[in-house]
């Protein structure tokens, strides 16, 4: 009897300890995506919409709006029947499984990894975050062929895109079984090899500067190429046809890449407030390079400088916001932010590409900047958070800035050639299938009658 | 009958209405049109699109005048349109065959 009161304890302890060691999701955690996921999406419709709305001419509105809109929900619904099993389960290091087609096996109880240990957030809000980035950076690419393509061509070349580079990009930068799964030497060993190929070799990407920016940039640069100018390219006037427009969409993205970068860290952490004040910090700083920078270079600083220097900095500051220190943030947002006027300016004249709404000049520019600059401003030395080590659970006291640099060189030249070889094949087959072009008379009345039967305005 | 069209430029719509009114002309038709004559555009830039635009906003006001009131007329506009830079605009006259009132039917200087 007294040897069963004395064990009793001892049960109750292991008994607490094996249900203590699953955790649960933290309800501000869990609020705290939940809102990302609204502000991401903000992004997209109306933002991203009004963005690039507002830069064509008014014929074309309505086909813009429509394009972003319907692909958004496309890849939205594409993401749960099989695009979140492909890209964030293990399989091999550049495409996942089909464990979680349908997300089957996924209830309301079932829980994410975050970036800290012991902490998790409800799986179907990490799976409707991460959709949200899926569907926006398909919509991305619309602006490099816009005002000349056929809606049904948008449709499947983004569904198309979306499977063979969206997913596999996604799966190599971000996919890890998650710090839970590494106490020591051997378990890091082996999470490394089940990891995507960019994780694996230790590319920093917080936000998605590559799997975004990049990979949506070159995307937009080749299908422009495919396409072909616009009819009457320079010698009829394409001026923006609502700039008020394109600044409330540049606004409207400036908010909500609040929840785009500092919803990355998954948890409203300390993380999470660094990710915040350097989203901040990288639109300001991106919106008065450009704005200077236009009026030195040019004269006259333009409403449409400051919205691109905005979004240029946002997309620089994309893949170190979780790294890099406020200054940095700075750094990083008027450099890329000049990197970019260079982008769509002199650079846009040699490439000699009708990318129409500067799809390649600023998404992917910036985020090839971006992207090298974390390499260079995560580093202690220059304000940064440095690396984590999940074995010791401390940051990692060296950081070689030289040799980052190269692991995101990797990453970016992987990207570029990847989705530019994709987009090559998908327009192809895309193109032969359904055409992408419009007739030219189609195209000189206007996308919006003509595909659409509407005019947005009278 | 006359018909008088004047290209003006858009800020003296009032001084040139108010110098009608006063000599008792009391109907004008106004159009928004864009033109160019010795008065040069402006450049506009659009990130690296550069537009160089000739046009310039401009008003076109129709009146239909007796003709012995035809003198006075162009003397109103002249004087209240004129700013003495280029791009002041233009004044053309042409004879009109016919003039009906819609409402009663009055023809030529009764539906003036």
């Amino acid at each position: 009897m007294k040897r069963l009161l004395f064990c009793l304890p001892l049960w109750a302890l292991l008994c607490t300890s094996a249900i203590a060691a699953a955790p649960i999701p933290n309800k501000a955690d869990s609020a705290w995506m939940m809102v990302s996921t609204l502000l991401v999406m903000l992004m997209a419709i109306p933002g991203l919409a009004l963005f690039y709305g507002g830069l064509v001419r008014s014929k074309n509105m309505l086909s813009i709006l429509m394009q972003v809109m319907v692909l958004f929900m496309l890849i939205s619904v594409a993401w749960v029947i099989y695009g979140y099993s492909f890209a964030f389960t293990g399989g091999n290091a550049f495409f996942g499984g089909i464990s979680k087609l349908f997300l089957q096996g996924i209830t309301p109880d079932s829980t994410a990894a975050t970036f800290s240990k012991g902490v998790v957030i409800p799986e179907f809000l990490f799976i409707a975050f991460q959709g949200t980035f899926a569907a926006i950076t398909t919509t991305l690419i619309v602006g490099s062929f816009a005002e000349r393509a056929r809606f049904g061509a948008v449709i499947l070349f983004g569904l198309l895109w979306f499977t063979l580079s969206y997913l596999p990009i996604a799966h190599m930068v971000w996919y890890w079984d998650g710090p839970d799964a590494i106490h020591d030497a051997a378990s890091l060993e082996q999470v490394t090899r089940q990891a995507g190929w960019l994780w694996a070799r230790g590319a920093l990407d917080f936000a998605g500067g590559t799997v975004v920016h990049i990979n949506s940039g070159i995307a937009g640069l080749v299908c422009a190429y495919c396409i072909g100018k616009r009819a009457g390219y320079r010698t009829v006037g394409m001026a923006p046809h609502s700039l008020t427009l394109t600044m409330v969409g540049a606004a409207l993205l400036c908010v909500g890449w609040f929840g785009f970068n500092a919803g990355s860290a998954l948890e409203a952490n300390g993380t999470a407030a660094l990710a915040f004040i350097n989203t901040f910090l990288g639109a300001a700083a991106g919106t008065l390079a450009w704005t200077f920078g236009e009026w030195i270079l040019k004269g006259k600083p333009s409403m449409l400088g400051a919205a691109s220097g905005a979004v240029a900095g946002l997309v620089g500051i994309t893949p170190g916001c979780g790294y890099a220190g406020p200054m940095g943030a700075l750094a990083i947002g008027s450099i890329t932010s000049l990197v970019c006027i260079f982008g769509v300016t002199r650079l846009k004249n040699w490439l000699r590409a009708d990318d129409a709404l500067d799809v390649f000049g600023v998404h992917g520019l910036g985020g090839i900047t971006g992207a090298l600059l974390t390499g260079i401003f995560a580093a202690p030395s220059l304000g940064g958070t440095g690396l984590f080590d999940y074995v010791k659970n401390a940051a990692v006291s060296t950081y070689s800035i030289s040799q980052q640099l190269t692991i995101q060189a990797e990453g970016v030249v992987i990207t570029l050639v990847w989705s530019a070889i994709i987009s090559l094949l998908v327009y192809g087959i895309v193109n032969w299938t359904v055409g992408f072009r419009v007739t030219e008379e189609d195209e000189r009345e206007g996308l919006d009658t003509t595909s659409h039967g509407e005019a947005a305005y009278h | 009958m006359k018909l008088v069209t004047a290209i003006i430029k858009p800020f003296k719509l009032d001084d040139v209405r108010e110098a009608l009114s006063n000599i008792g002309i009391q109907g004008v038709t106004v159009t928004e049109v864009k033109g160019f004559g010795r008065q040069k555009g402006h450049t506009e830039l659009y990130r690296g699109a550069e537009y160089v635009i000739d046009f310039l906003p401009k008003l076109k006001l129709e009146i239909a005048v007796p003709a012995d009131q035809l003198d006075r007329v162009l003397e109103a506009i002249q004087q209240a349109a004129r700013t003495g830079k280029i791009g002041d605009g233009k004044i053309f006259v042409v004879d009109i065959e016919h003039a009906i009132r819609i409402r009663t039917g009055e023809t030529d200087l009764n539906a003036l």
